[in-house]
């Protein structure tokens, strides 16, 4: 078997999720090796080295340098034809689903995602997943080889495991479609209010809010438990809450010992970032809503009517 | 301008989610509806036509024949008419081979935007735009949560794991739109009662080119080996409000010690 892991970097470190794919996929197969694209990224290999790849192939080039899928998805296809990849693994992101999505289609080659869990069974790879919002539990094969594989966030720890390192630079021509499309700029957005991942207590609001307004509330009850107010990317999306305050796969990852969510639904990717949380709270109009499978306590009610009244209670406790 | 929105049935939330073990297929013998997540897509698209002034909005889908029942609420909400791939030869179609099929059938419509939703709630793919606009060799961006369309070109404002990116592409385009983009609108009486006369048309693989092995299970390159249960979260506790709900919540603090 050989495999392939695709490396994420942001501002010259890689990301913890795609260490800990490399790490994992290094502990199944001697055979593994990484991809690391982007301009001026050559000094990364050792890194990949340390987690476990014994060889790092590296497209470093200028017109890579921005953070967009398909001339990276050009590169990967002639690195898999080149080298004959059994296996080509990411951790889940914007980008690399973007990525494993375009490659799956330009090699024809089968697309697993949301995988927990990798092993190798008969000398083939059979990924574990949880599906339809976590309600079951499937286990994943591919009928052709290279196999392609997301792996949820979370789900690997990126352990040192001596590799190689061997790097290898590659070049590769980018399809004219590839380059339609341009980054113009990152948005930086300001850091405000205490950072939710020291706080203990969360009160998280969600759409079901119903306005930017809704957060005052919550505001008051997260001041009553001493806790912070955190949000779902919806409501981010909608420009109700600052980034800062998100929770999920492209937010932040939160174990308080206390979460409270309230009008939100619970979709995989907001629980992949709070489902270590010790004890959590639902408080949802709607009785189907995903977030009343994996809750400790759940309310299906309306939060207008059930915040205020809990607030005005811890409040009275308090004094 | 001629905008294609991707959309699909799915079964309805809650208990209507669930695999059949035999096929090791979703079942989707129970209610339907269309993807929920597939309504930002077609009010984006409906924004578009409105703002541009002229054009058309096709919704194009791949699934069981009576998905049209779902389908004809994009229509309702004023999309112009619907195109739906269904066969029998199609069924347990994976992204290879849904990827695919979906291609075929805007390449037929050369769309100048297709615009997909941000996930099936069957799947949680977010994948289907990458394989889709990697098919057709057209530029794609995702999660898109702001959008301005000028001329040849789309803008777009979209999270990432490390903020907020602006980015650019020339059409024809491929968008992925997040659910905060937009809020849809909802069918009015005389759409819905207009939706029934929209064309509505359904095609079989034969009518695309498609032959046997690239479609169904024979076109697809994943497999359902086995469906098991997830271990269990432990003791729940859910309950109705019936006006005492706080004084619950807050019993349940108080015995957590958070309170
Ligand atoms: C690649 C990708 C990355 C993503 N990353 C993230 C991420 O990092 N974080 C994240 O959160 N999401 C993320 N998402 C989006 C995610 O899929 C959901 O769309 C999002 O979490 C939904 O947010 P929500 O729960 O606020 O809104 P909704 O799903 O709209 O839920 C609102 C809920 O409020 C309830 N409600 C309405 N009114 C009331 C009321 N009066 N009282 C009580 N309940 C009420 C409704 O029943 C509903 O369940 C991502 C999606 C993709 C595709
Ligand atoms: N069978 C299908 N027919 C039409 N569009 C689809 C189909 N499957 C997925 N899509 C589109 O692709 C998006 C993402 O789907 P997925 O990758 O399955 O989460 C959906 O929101 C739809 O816009």
């Amino acid at each position: 078997m050989s495999t392939l892991v695709f490396l994420e970097h942001n501002e010259g470190t890689f990301t913890k999720g795609s260490l800990g794919v490399l790490s994992k996929a290094a502990s199944l197969d001697p055979d593994t090796a990484a991809v690391v694209i982007g301009s001026g990224v050559s000094g990364l290999a050792a890194d990949a080295g340390r987690y476990g790849a014994a060889r790092v192939f590296i497209a470093d080039d200028a017109s890579l340098g921005a953070p967009l899928p398909q001339p990276r998805v050009d590169v990967i296809a002639s690195l898999v034809q080149a080298h004959g990849f059994d296996n080509v693994l990411f951790g889940a992101s914007v980008l690399a689903s973007d990525i494993a999505g375009g490659l799956s289609a330009r090699l024809d080659a089968g697309l697993n995602w949301d995988l927990g869990d990798l092993v190798v069974d008969g000398g083939a790879l059979v990924g574990k997943r949880a599906a339809l919002g976590d309600t079951v539990l499937v286990d994943v094969g591919w009928t052709s080889t290279p196999r392609i594989g997301l792996v949820r966030s979370g789900s690997f720890e990126a352990t040192e495991r001596p590799g190689a390192g061997a790097a290898e630079s590659v070049s590769s021509d980018v399809r004219d479609f590839s380059t339609r499309a341009s980054y113009l700029e990152r948005l930086q957005e300001a850091q405000i209010g205490p950072a939710i991942e020291e706080a203990d207590i969360l009160v998280t609001g969600g759409r079901g809010l119903g306005a930017p307004e809704g957060f005052s509330k919550l505001e008051e009850l997260a001041a009553a438990l001493g806790g912070a107010v955190a949000s779902t990317r919806a409501v981010v999306d909608s420009g109700w809450y600052p980034y800062a305050t998100q929770i999920g796969q492209t937010g932040k990852s939160v174990s308080p010992k206390l979460y409270i969510g309230a009008g939100v639904s619970g979709a995989i990717q907001h629980k992949v970032g709070m489902q270590s949380s010790q004890v959590i709270v639902a408080i949802n109009k709607d009785a189907n809503a995903p977030i009343f499978d994996f809750c400790d306590f759940g309310v299906v009610g309306d939060l207008n009517e059930i915040i205020p009244a809990l607030t005005a209670l811890v409040k009275a406790r308090n004094t | 301008m001629k905008i294609a929105v991707c959309v699909k049935e799915v079964p309805d939330a809650g208990p209507n989610r669930r695999m059949d073990a035999g096929t090791k297929r979703l079942d989707r013998s129970g209610d339907r509806a269309l993807n929920a997540y597939d309504l930002n897509a077609v009010e984006e698209a409906l924004r578009i036509k409105e703002a541009v002034g002229d054009g058309e909005v096709v919704l194009v889908s791949m699934g069981p024949a009576k998905a049209l029942d779902s389908i004809r609420k994009g229509l309702a909400m004023g999309a112009d008419r619907a195109v739906l791939v269904s066969d029998e030869g199609a069924a347990g179609s994976d992204l290879v081979a849904t990827s695919y099929i979906l291609a075929k059938a805007l390449e037929r419509e050369a769309p100048q935007l297709v615009i997909f939703g941000q996930q099936s709630s069957d799947s949680d793919g977010a994948v289907m735009w990458a394989a889709v606009a990697d098919r057709l060799g057209m530029p794609v961006i995702s999660q898109v949560s702001e959008l301005s369309v000028d001329g040849g070109s789309v803008t777009a404002k979209r999270q990432t794991e490390f903020g907020y990116d602006r980015i650019s592409a020339t059409l024809p385009a491929v968008l992925a739109v997040s659910d905060a983009l937009n809020e849809p609108r909802y069918p009015s009486l005389k759409g819905i009662m207009g939706a029934k006369k929209k064309p509505q048309d359904v095609l079989a693989l034969e009518d695309l080119g498609i032959e046997a092995g690239r479609a169904g299970e024979g076109g697809s390159r994943t497999t359902v080996i086995a469906v098991g249960s997830p271990p269990s979260r432990g003791d729940t506790i859910k309950i109705e409000d019936d006006g005492t709900a706080a004084q619950k919540i807050l019993e349940f603090l108080v015995e957590r010690k958070f309170a």
